[in-house]
């Protein structure tokens, strides 16, 4: 009889009851037909009953017969005591709910495979450089390490662009991305119509080209299947459109951006890149060979870039290929913090074990008699113990059904309310493996929580409880009791620490001066009409002022500015310069380098950056004067230390050496955000005026500009108007990707923050659950002590001693749970440490908060039982007995 | 009664013997071939044939299944299975050995 057909004879006893009635009444049918009696055949069963009860053992498994009963037992008893069961469902559905929610989010970005095939070989390409670990790739070199690699089946090239697009409807501004050839079959995703680009769309003078989006195909060309080989203006320039890219195509890459429109990188009109030298922001992924690790990819690239820093050293030297396995750069960076919220989360799921176990533990004391009676009656201690673990199995199974139906509800809202940065939050949801996960813990935490009661009855002595009437828990109950409280403190504590280790970061991250007042300022594009792009240099600058005139007469604005540089904490971009009188350095390598803003003179006036020594730029600083620049202190100070910068002179690099005089210095931005800005390589800063820059720059400066502007009052009125004047100068033109500073400033601390309100609610949940659990340990201690404070009082012990008992006992269980849930803490809050911020994990003054705030919720958990115990009535107290 | 003790422990032989033989028979058959062929000296009661060969079904040794019979009323038949010819020859050598042995010491004495 296979194991099958056992647990289904256990589960359908009646029907095999049936089955051996039937095949007995065969047997007496034959006995008689041979000629039997049939009194005696029938007799010669015996009891036809202990036939079949003896058949029958043999035919189920007894155990499984057993867990059918007892599962059918403890239902009905979990249904009768529906308080308790929803209580005990409940508080465990909440643990098992968030572990669910939060393991579907580690399992959809950390566990996954990546969506394309065979993502193991996926790997992204950066150049590295002295200041770079992960640089962006000259066009030339990817050329060159496309041709001449053995390790890999193919590589991309992919650079971030902005295309203002006119002739469908309103003109209107479009991300873009600028590709190698073959870019996303290199991911093994195909275009929903049509083609990638070739070797020959790639070919310098070759016609433009491009891809668009599965969304700007429905939207702007209704979806029409003949779209391809239709023509779509960008830039001014007219493109082909050979193909679309499907809607579904999951890529976040930081060098890489699901955009509107594709194009081949040539289409780029940016001259300089073909020179090997510059950083154009390209950065490459790679798809390695079938069977070739990463190390083999590495070695070969080694042994490429080797042969061109030898064969270009002026630009090559010193570059290297660096390599990361594309998961890893996708979402290594989230590891900690993820594992961090699991750690959180099993806390919060082992304090509602906990809670849980003593719930049923003062229950079973109190069912004492009835486990008494079934031992006397014959049933094994194991017997008594199945029981019991059947019963908190049930509960178990039951809380995580629940917990999986309110986590797939709350998935939903905890992934909108990811931080935007959390890669692949799209990917994440409940699949088999998280359904895995919660059965899982489910059945663990019903054996958790059920193993220690049902220990602890099964070792009582059956003959006191029946003698004491089934009344009066014996010591070691109490004692596993307050071992209980003692491990709530403690986990609560570590819970709280890290929570409270969060908020301080948060806090410190707040006070630190960005340099600049992000308040009231907004960031935001324009894109210049189509027929900018012809325009001469004193075009340009002819309308880069009517640009600003015009702004600025925008009832609301206080200050205009564009920036062609680095926007604080937002984009950066860097030059080179050495200092005048010095030899120029032979390589890029060999200058400093160093933070550029190209900006107005109303810069200053708009971010609010303090002015420290000089002057700032002023409208004087045009294109018939003098090259002027003005650095910040850390500029000052790494190459003047100790001097007066002012009037000092510099050779700047991208104006052929042309020198510049230092007419000023202002204080320093963090441009790499509040946190890391200070353990940066590249921090000097420097301001030079958009009017002075030179007229190559400015041409590549035709499609459009950047701006930020300070504003008094209202946004919204700010906005609308800026948006007409733009529009009133030309329809051609676009304002796009508004943007406050102080959202790119609060963005930057996003995933802090999200920690922090994670774990600041997983610490709250924690801090509810053990405060109830202290409750109702408390409670029920006093309740099974009420014939000795009964005793006490009668004896002369006032209700204030009374009270006082009670609370020391509390008092004492929280102290030892807060000593151990110290050191714990102490512990544990290191492996947050990337999260944290001028923090030290082991912060006192978060420490001694959290103590405070546990010893009053411990204490005021034993309030009510305390206020029980001391209007303790002693004469009926005693009498109770 | 005491025959029934002393059948115990030989009656899985004695089932899986008569299987051997006559392969698809029922409850009351194997009975009535212990019976027969043992010359009416040993007999099987229901109350142990029963739980045996569902011991025996258990451990393989042999399979059941419901057969209609001429009166319309069901019969579960038995049959040996590959495994149940095996644990046969072990017990048939078994029995063997320990009736050789019981037969010495009988002379002896």
């Amino acid at each position: 009889m296979s194991l099958w057909s056992r647990i289904s004879n256990s589960l359908r006893g009646e029907r095999l009851n049936r089955e051996l009635d039937e095949e007995f009444e065969a047997h007496i049918e034959e006995a008689i037909a041979a000629g039997r009696d049939p009194e005696e055949a029938r007799q010669a069963f015996g009891s036809a009953l202990r036939a079949r009860e003896a058949s029958h053992t043999v035919r189920v498994s007894k155990r499984l017969e057993e867990l059918v009963q007892d599962t059918r037992f403890g239902a009905r008893l979990l249904i009768k005591n529906a308080g308790f069961t929803a209580v005990v469902v409940l508080t465990l559905a909440l643990g098992i709910g968030v572990n669910t929610v939060i393991f579907s989010v580690v399992n959809g970005v950390l566990l996954n495979p990546l969506p394309f095939p065979h993502p193991d070989q996926l790997v992204t390409l950066h150049e590295s450089k002295p200041n770079f670990a992960t640089g962006s790739i000259s066009y030339p070199n990817f050329l060159d390490w496309r041709k001449n690699n053995h390790t890999f089946a193919a590589m991309g090239l992919a650079r971030s662009y902005g295309f203002s697009m006119t002739g469908h409807g309103d003109a209107a501004q479009l991300s873009a991305e600028f590709l190698s050839d073959g870019y996303f079959a290199v991911f093994g995703v195909r275009p929903l119509l049509g083609r990638e680009f070739t070797p020959a769309d790639e070919t310098p003078g070759a016609s433009p080209v491009a891809m668009i989006s599965e969304n700007l195909w429905r939207n702007r060309f209704d979806g029409a299947p003949n779209v391809l080989g239709k023509t779509i203006i960008l830039d001014g320039k007219g493109f082909t459109i050979v193909g679309v890219i499907p809607a579904s195509l999951k890529l976040q890459l930081w060098s890489f951006q699901v955009s509107d429109v594709y194009a081949p990188i040539p289409q780029w009109s940016n001259s300089n890149l073909m020179l090997r030298g510059a950083g154009l922001a390209f950065h490459g992924i790679g798809r390695l060979k079938p069977g070739v690790t990463i190390e083999q990819a590495r070695a070969d690239m080694e042994r490429l870039t080797g042969n061109l820093a030898a064969a270009y050293p002026d630009d090559d030297r010193d570059i290297g290929a660096s390599m990361a396995s594309m998961k890893e750069e996708m979402v290594g960076s989230t590891r900690g913090f993820l594992f961090i919220l699991l750690g959180a989360v099993g806390f919060v799921l082992l304090i509602a074990c906990v809670n849980v176990a003593s719930l049923l533990l003062a229950r079973a004391s109190t069912r004492g008699r009835e486990f008494a009676v079934r031992a006397a009656l014959g049933a094994s201690r194991g017997r008594v113990i199945r029981q019991l673990l059947t019963e908190s199995l049930l509960l178990g199974i039951a809380a995580g059904a629940i917990g999986l139906l309110a986590a797939a509800f709350g998935l939903k809202a905890a992934i909108h309310a990811l931080p935007a940065a959390l890669p692949r939050a799209d990917e994440i949801g409940l699949d088999f493996r998280v359904l895995a996960f919660t059965f899982l813990i489910s059945v663990a935490t019903g054996i958790l929580f059920g193993l220690i009661p049902a220990w602890s009855v099964a070792k009582a002595n059956y003959q006191t409880a029946l003698k004491q009437g089934g009344r009066g828990v014996t010591g070691a109950n109490q004692r596993t009791l307050s071992a209980f409280v003692v491990v709530e403190i403690a986990m609560a504590l570590v819970l709280l620490t890290g929570a409270g280790l969060m908020v301080r970061s948060l806090v410190r991250l707040w006070d630190v001066d960005p340099g600049f007042s992000a308040h009231n300022v907004e960031t935001f594009s324009i894109s210049m009409p189509p027929a900018m792009a012809n325009a001469t240099p004193q075009m340009i600058r002819a309308k880069h002022l009517a640009l600003n005139e015009a702004l600025a007469e925008v009832p609301g604005v206080t200050a205009v500015s564009q920036t062609w540089g680095a926007v604080p904490m937002a984009a950066e971009d860097d030059q080179w310069f050495w200092i005048d009188g010095q030899p120029k350095p032979r390589t890029n390598n060999d200058m400093s380098g160093v933070i550029d803003y190209i900006v107005d003179p109303d810069y200053l006036r708009v971010m609010q950056i303090p002015l420290k020594r000089g002057r700032f730029l002023s409208q004087h600083d045009d294109e018939h004067a003098p090259l002027v620049v003005v650095v910040d202190e850390v500029f000052a100070n790494k190459y003047f230390p100790g001097q007066d910068p002012i009037g000092k002179r510099i050779d700047l690099n991208n104006f052929d050496g042309k020198p510049a005089e230092i007419v000023g210095v202002v204080g320093h931005v963090k441009q790499w955000g509040l946190d890391t800005d200070d353990s940066q390589q590249l921090r000097a800063q420097y301001y030079l005026a958009c009017m002075q820059t030179s007229d190559d720059f400015l041409l590549s400066a035709r499609s459009g500009s950047s701006f930020v502007v300070r504003y008094d009052r209202n946004l919204a009125p700010v906005i609308s108007g800026l948006r007409s004047t733009v529009r009133h100068m030309s329809n051609e033109q676009v304002l796009f990707g508004e943007q406050a500073i102080e959202n790119i400033v609060a963005d930057s601390m996003a995933s802090r923050r999200f920690a922090m309100i994670l774990l600041g609610g997983f610490a709250a949940l924690a801090l509810l659950l053990a405060c109830v659990g202290i409750y109702g340990v408390m409670a029920y201690l006093v309740s099974q002590r009420i014939q000795e404070v009964g005793i006490r009082m009668a004896f002369g012990a006032r209700r204030s001693d009374v009270l006082l008992l009670v609370f020391k006992g509390g008092v004492r269980l929280a102290a030892v749970g807060m000593a151990i849930g110290v050191v714990g803490a102490i512990g544990l809050t290191r492996l947050m440490g990337q999260l944290l911020f001028n923090v030290s994990p082991i912060d006192p003054i978060v420490i001694a908060a959290v103590c405070v705030l546990l010893m009053l919720v411990a204490l005021a958990a034993c309030f009510a039982p305390a206020r029980r115990a001391a209007s303790i009535e002693p004469m009926r107290a005693l009498r109770t007995e | 009664m005491a025959r029934t003790d002393a059948l115990q422990g030989s009656l899985d032989l004695l089932v899986l013997k008569i299987l051997s033989r006559r392969p698809r028979l029922h409850g009351y058959a194997i009975m009535a071939a212990i019976a027969s062929t043992s010359g009416e000296v040993l007999r099987a009661e229901e109350g142990s044939l029963y739980p045996a060969l569902y011991r025996m079904e258990e451990a393989g040794w042999i399979r059941a299944e419901w057969m209609k019979k001429d009166t319309g009323r069901r019969a579960r038949i038995y049959e040996l299975t590959a495994s149940g010819k095996k644990q046969l020859g072990a017990e048939e050598s078994r029995w063997q050995a320990v009736s050789l042995a019981i037969n010495r010491v009988l002379k002896e004495a």
